[in-house]
């Protein structure tokens, strides 16, 4: 709204200019030809690039096109059909898709999964929404957990008991990434925090928390949590192995979201702070509405980068033994009768990485704007 | 109606120092910023701090609100000695405003909301009545329309003069002027002048660093002249610049008076 006010007083400016004459700016780029010439052949190396670009194209697309679409099986069909036919056999994921999106969970009972992932997606888009960011959205995310975990657990209500060993495929990423990051990323701001405190022991423990998770990988960290971690604890009590991996990467994202917001309070200037201490604001009064406002929004594109990262790294699992969909997708292969497709099997879970990705992507760029109306100096 | 109106301690001018420094020392390392310095204020007086650069009389001033830490002596504000407890740097940062030389405005928030969040959080005032003062203080400082724009699209001299207006939304006792005027474009200057000299009018207590020598002649009651980290003259503005007593003023004086 204040933009437009703005605009509306440069407009008005421009016009009491009177006399003026208004001079267009030089229209050299003009219409498809002048837009080739402008972007792809300005120079003779810019020329040789498009060319050499548009031959691989050219010998990349239509295979792929044919392979993809025209000659593929859609039908549902018999392995034999498939191979067979030289494109892509999709009547294996019409097969398959249910053990790839849900792994081993009992198949008659598959729509508790698919309820829970539909609510799930649901509250996280609901959650994008910035006039939702209210307390009572925190209420809504309790019970919708609750529902979604009964819908899972079972046990109750009619439902069949279903142990966490048998959960897998699209449920468990997004539950291993949502709860990784949701709860990695606050426990990152007080690292991050720390990090910069005053008080030695607090910046020790978090230089050390921080060195140490970041310096080994994902992997190290998830064995660590299903195979070391049980020697601690006494004699017949047990953790979850599910339970662990969570652990283990909500440890790990904490200890690489901390780096990227201290990046954004590093790029915050004294003056902020100096602003704060002499309106009488308290240490933490100032942090979350003064600094942590800023830097986080500064933040936002590495912040979404890590993000990203985490979603795609929690297909790790798979070493402690857990079914991600990256997991159930290799499962869907081990059947003799349908060896062999492992191009259409990766394909289909590419696609819902993608689709996944990208939407946090585009969500962040949409949010980075909208946070930053007005703001831009 | 007066800028400082809802501010009864301000408007009588009376002899009891209202800061008080007692042999205060400060260094940076191996630098010795201030020397000694001994030096009061009694309420109501408007004082003007010059000097060369790196001479100590921004430190001097933001030792006041505790933005700088004095090593040595004593600094009590408003009855309150500022040690390392934080409730008593607290108490005085309440009761103390500060404007800084590049405004420091909170940038991810509305004007109004750069004026209301400290009352609402510090001084715990509800928020409609924190909004009726920021709106009462906009208007004295003569842009309320720009309520509800953010910082970056006013110009400087409007941003200082949301800073000014900020300040005394927290009904500060004192107000510490840190080069107000250096960052702003010259025509720009005189916005922020004016809003400081109708400050002054109405009795507020003011220590201003600054090398606008005007303002300094027309609004001060002293003039104080600081270099290498000592105050080495204070003096009415009259008997300041028409009898210098140091050589080290009055070579200052020459170089900054054409």
């Amino acid at each position: 709204m204040a933009d437009q006010t703005l605009h509306r007083t440069v407009e008005r400016a421009a016009r009491e200019d009177g006399d003026a004459p208004v001079v267009q700016p030089p229209a050299t780029r003009s219409g498809v030809i002048g837009w080739l010439k402008g972007n792809l052949f300005n120079t003779w190396y810019n020329s040789v690039i498009t060319l050499v670009l548009l031959y691989l194209l050219l010998q990349i697309i239509p295979g792929l096109i044919d392979w993809l679409l025209l000659s593929a099986v859609w039908e549902p069909a018999t392995a034999e059909v498939c191979r067979a036919a030289s494109g892509a056999c999709w009547a294996f994921i019409h097969e398959k898709y249910r053990l790839i999106l849900f792994g081993t969970y009992p198949y008659s009972e598959q729509w508790r999964p698919t309820l829970a992932v539909a609510l799930f997606l649901g509250m996280i888009l609901a959650s994008c929404n910035r006039h939702f960011w209210k307390p009572w959205l925190a209420l809504a995310w309790a019970i919708v957990l609750l529902i979604c975990g009964t819908l899972m657990y079972g046990g109750v209500l009619g439902l069949t008991q279903v142990p966490t060993t048998r959960w897998g495929g699209l449920p468990l990423t997004l539950m291993l990434a949502t709860f990784g990051l949701a709860v990695g990323f606050p426990l990152g701001i007080i690292m991050a925090l720390g990090r910069r405190s005053h008080l030695p022991v607090v910046r020790l423990l978090s230089v050390a928390y921080i060195e140490i998770i970041r310096g080994v990988p994902l992997i190290t960290v998830l064995f660590m949590a299903s195979v070391m971690f049980p020697l601690f604890l006494p004699q017949g009590v047990s953790v979850n192995n599910l339970l662990r991996a969570q652990a283990g990467i909500i440890l790990f994202a904490a200890a690489y979201l901390a780096e990227v917001v201290r990046g954004g309070l590093q790029a915050i200037p004294k003056g902020q702070y100096e602003a704060a201490d002499s309106l009488g604001l308290t240490y933490w009064q100032a942090t979350r509405l003064i600094i942590l406002p800023q830097a986080l929004r500064i933040s936002i594109p590495p912040l979404v980068n890590t993000f990203i990262g985490m979603f795609k790294d929690t297909s790790l699992v798979i070493i402690v033994g857990l079914l991600d969909l990256v997991g159930s997708a290799k499962a869907a292969l081990t059947d003799p009768a349908w060896r062999g497709f492992y191009r259409e099997s990766y394909f289909f879970i590419a696609v819902i990485y993608f689709v996944f990705c990208f939407s946090m992507s585009k969500y962040s760029q949409h949010l980075e704007k909208r946070l930053n109306a007005g703001t831009r100096r | 109606m007066s800028l400082a109106s809802q501010n009864p301690g301000a408007t009588a001018a009376t002899t009891d120092p209202v800061i008080q420094m007692t042999g205060v020392n400060k260094w940076y390392g191996e630098f010795h910023v201030l020397k000694d310095i001994n030096f009061s204020v009694d309420r109501g007086e408007r004082i003007v701090i010059c000097g060369p650069s790196g001479s100590g009389k921004s430190t001097m001033i933001r030792c006041i609100n505790a933005l700088e830490e004095h090593q040595r002596g004593k600094i009590v504000v408003d009855g309150i000695e500022l040690t390392s407890n934080l409730k008593n740097i607290d108490a005085v940062r309440r009761e103390v405003g500060m404007v800084f030389q590049q405004f420091n405005l909170f940038p991810h928030l509305t004007v109004l909301e750069n004026l209301t969040l400290a009352p609402i959080w510090v001084r715990k005032v509800p928020k409609r009545e924190a909004e009726e003062t920021a709106m009462h203080y906009l208007e004295r400082v003569r842009i309320p329309e720009q309520a509800n724009k953010y910082p970056g699209q006013l110009s400087g001299g409007q941003q200082q003069r949301v800073a000014i207006a900020r300040s005394l939304c927290m009904k500060p006792k004192i107000m510490l002027f840190d080069e107000p005027t250096s960052a702003l474009d010259p025509e720009m200057v005189k916005e922020v002048l004016d809003t400081m000299i109708s400050l002054a009018d109405e009795g507020m207590t003011m220590l201003c660093v600054t090398h606008e020598m005007g303002f300094a002649r027309t609004v001060a009651d002293r003039v104080i002249f600081m270099d290498y980290g000592e105050i080495v003259e204070q003096n009415r503005p009259d008997e300041f610049f028409g009898n210098p007593q140091s050589d080290r003023l009055k070579l200052f004086l020459s170089q900054i008076l054409h």
